[in-house]
């Protein structure tokens, strides 16, 4: 019995950590999780064209699995090491569930003192099991859907990186290595939106889309920027527990903390693709499909999300940008939904869908319902990753057709996707007991209880709305007559994919039960939140929300929701299926906001006329023609034919004649010696 | 009865003028040069005087140093003079002003 005891003793005298026990060493290895994508990043993109060559097939598209299996791998065992580290912490009282990983000093200048140190908490722990886990799922189906692309490699070094980014951005302990993550999978979205740099997209490239998420992004990052530096001028500190401590007790005006919540959430918008930054978000659906699912639906836009919860006492303390989040977040919701109600492109229906989902995320976080808006953050990443895979899926049988027009009946063919796609509609329309319905009612809820009935009235007719696309995208897709040309075989997916959906669907459909709100669950409350409680325990303290509603109400407004999604749902069925004609008369009726939904409102070209073209106006006649031609070229050229024409003249003393030189030097030593001489 | 100091300085003194007036206002590479030679040689004259005059030996053996030096220094510009010659079939200095605007 004693030689235990002495180990542990031993054991116990080695601080390698703060609060580290044997007990909790995989939660001090969450660092790994960081650094294995990237090694996986660096393993695929430098070697991964060799790998591809070896072999010697000519176009360099072997050992496929070699590369898919050493990006999924880090993945996984990041996953791995990540399910270890949350159910350690789960073993470890409340109190001590906050671990904080210092691997080196990065940056030290006077006070400014940041660290590459990785905070794990009960927030990034169930953020890195989002991102390592749908993305591992992910990048496994992905070895299916980009089997015979030209880079593999390529599109597997991106994906890692990615993760790496994100892993940075959720794990941070300090607002700059956040930002570091922030734009890193700013810059990853950019490079796998324009993955197929060759082909064409819509009017442009898939460049273009590229750039213009990248642009739009950049005007969000610089907002973010101006909350940091705001922070560290109020603060004198960019270390989250300094920041967040200080903010909760130190008596900061309120306005400032309004200015800094103002900044930070425009970065949210432009990450998370909100109103007004919302534009780039549809076009992103350039990339790779289980790209737009990774990233634009699944991690990376739920970053904005994910910041506002971690900012949640900063938020708190600015009730005015508060009311603002929800009013974006609930008008964003309405926006988008109505927008991919006539839209025919089905990654389009979808990216429409995610912004109006992210709408609610941020409609929970202005209400001051921040676990709420995580909850869903979760559910969502099951669902709307296994719609993007889905979808992809009927890409990739339909051979790049993307036009619901031209789909039909594809349940006969398909019949695992269909199932799940339908597994996950009826999720995101909110049905009892699939995920989606807890995630969303749970919003709902609170926007009634602590917003206000407008609130939940938007965000319940964003409910219905929802149920009419995705049984729109359903119906149109796998049910009903085929509508597609006989020359196209649709076939079955690969079990690398189908694999991968039915294991989302499994998530998508049980995920909610984690958070089951306490009106069902009892005493014990909702697991979720109580999980999620220490992390918002001071910004809820400073709300202090102290609604009177009673289970009476709680229960009336799901059952109205409820009620309305299935109503909705038999609407669509009715449409599309009984009757066709009805859509087209319809559409023919209202013609005119028919146009105006179709063409998105017109945003894209609001911002043409009021931004884009002012800005390259004046780039195109003052800047380049007047500024930069006239007056800084002129500045320069002018300065050097000065000289030049100086020099002209001056050279002129440049004889040739070594003896006028030397008379020059005979004056000049004579004038010294006669100097010298005179002043002693 | 010895000749005094000043004598020899005089006449070191005329030397160099004599050597700069030659530098200066000759013509011929050969004569500017063996100018320069003079004006090196009434340097060498007041280092011996001074050498002499304190009985501190080391002036007399700087003026070997520079005699040594002097000679190498003449042979590399006889050789430069030499080659001017070769290639402008003068070596009157007025003609050679290439280096200049």
């Amino acid at each position: 019995m004693s030689f235990p005891r002495k180990w542990e003793s031993k054991n116990k005298k080695i601080p390698v950590c703060t609060g580290m026990t044997r007990k909790s060493f995989m939660i001090n290895l969450m660092y790994l999780t960081v650094l294995l994508p990237l090694l996986g990043f660096i393993i695929n993109g430098a070697f991964g064209s060799k790998i591809s060559a070896i072999g010697g097939s000519a176009d360099g598209r072997k050992n496929e699995k070699v590369i898919g299996i050493i990006g999924s791998g880090v993945i996984g065992l990041s996953f791995l090491i990540t399910v270890f580290a949350f159910f350690q912490t789960l073993a470890l009282p409340v109190e001590q569930r906050k671990t904080i990983i210092n691997l080196f000093t990065w940056l030290k200048v006077s006070s400014l003192d940041i660290s590459f140190a990785y905070q794990v908490d009960q927030l990034s722990l169930i953020m890195a099991l989002i991102v390592t886990g749908v993305g591992f799922i992910i990048h496994v189906y992905s070895i299916g859907y980009m089997h015979g692309d030209k880079s593999f490699w390529r599109f597997f070094a991106y994906m890692n990186l990615f993760i790496f980014a994100m892993m940075n951005l959720i794990l941070a302990d300090n607002f700059v290595l956040l930002f570091l993550g922030w734009e890193g999978v700013g810059l990853c979205s950019y490079l796998l939106i324009g993955f197929w740099y060759d082909r064409k997209f819509e009017k442009g490239t898939t460049g273009d889309a590229a750039k213009k998420a990248f642009v739009v992004n950049r005007i969000g990052d610089f907002g973010f920027l101006l909350g940091m530096f705001l922070i560290y001028l109020t603060f004198n500190s960019l270390n989250f527990s300094d920041v967040f401590t200080k903010a909760s007790s130190f008596g900061v005006p309120e306005t400032t903390f309004t200015f800094i919540a103002l900044f930070l959430f425009i970065g949210a918008t432009g990450k998370s693709a909100q109103i007004p930054l919302f534009v780039w978000l549809p076009d992103a659906m350039a990339g790779p499909t289980p790209v737009s699912a990774l990233i634009h639906a699944a991690t990376m836009v739920t970053a904005g999300v994910y910041m506002v919860a971690r900012c949640s006492i900063i938020f708190a303390s600015a009730p005015a940008i508060l009311t603002v989040v929800a009013v974006i977040g609930t008008l964003t919701a309405l926006f988008a939904a109505t927008i991919g109600v006539v839209q025919n492109d089905i990654k389009k229906v979808l990216a429409y869908s995610t912004i109006s989902q992210l709408g609610y995320m941020f409609l929970a976080m202005g209400v001051g319902a921040f676990s709420a808006g995580i909850f869903h953050v979760m559910t969502h990443a099951f669902f709307k990753a296994l719609l993007f895979l889905g979808a992809g899926s009927v890409i990739h049988s339909m051979h790049e057709e993307q036009d619901i027009q031209h789909y039909g009946g594809l349940r006969k063919h398909m019949p695992k996707t269909a199932g799940t796609f339908l597994i996950a509609a009826l999720a995101i329309s909110g049905i009892p007991p699939l995920s989606g319905f807890f995630s969303k009612d749970e919003i709902l809820w609170y926007s009634f209880a602590n917003g206000g009935f407008l609130f939940w009235l938007i965000g319940a007719l964003t409910a219905f709305i929802t149920a009419f696309y995705m049984f729109r995208l359903y119906f149109l897709t796998f049910e009903g007559k085929e509508r597609f040309k006989h020359d196209k075989h649709p076939h079955e997916s690969p079990g690398v994919m189908t694999i991968p959906l039915i294991i989302l669907a499994i998530l998508s459909a049980i995920g909610g039960f984690i958070g089951i709100p306490e009106l069902f669950s009892g005493e014990h409350g909702n697991i979720f939140e109580g999980w999620l409680e220490p992390v918002f325990a001071n910004a809820e303290r400073k709300l202090m929300f102290y609604g009177m509603h009673t289970h009476f109400e709680e229960i009336l407004l799901m059952t109205i929701s409820v009620v309305g999604v299935i109503a909705s749902i038999y609407f669509v069925r009715y449409i599309y299926l009984k009757k066709p004609s009805i859509a087209n008369n319809t559409a023919k009726k209202f013609k005119s906001i028919y146009n105006l939904l179709w063409n998105k409102y017109f945003v894209d070209e609001i911002y043409d006329a009021t931004v884009i073209n002012p800005v390259v106006k004046t780039s195109d006649s003052f800047l380049w023609k007047i500024a930069d031609n006239k007056i800084i070229d002129g500045l320069v050229n002018g300065i050097a034919s000065l000289i030049g024409s100086t020099s002209g003249i001056i050279r002129k003393i440049q004889t040739g004649v070594a003896q006028s030189y030397a008379v020059i030097m005979m004056v000049g030593i004579a004038a010294a010696l006669f100097w010298i001489i005179f002043s002693l | 009865m010895s000749v005094p100091i000043v004598y020899y300085l005089i006449l070191s003194a005329f030397m160099f003028i004599v050597g700069v007036a030659g530098v200066l206002t000759r013509r011929n590479a050969i004569v500017v040069f063996m100018s320069v030679e003079l004006m090196l040689n009434s340097a060498n004259l007041t280092l011996i005087t001074f050498s002499s005059f304190m009985g501190n030996p080391v002036g007399q053996l700087f003026v070997f140093f520079v005699m040594t030096v002097a000679a190498a220094e003449a042979a590399v510009g006889l050789a430069i003079i030499i080659a001017l010659f070769r290639n402008k079939q003068t070596v009157n200095i007025d003609e050679i002003n290439i280096l200049k605007w």
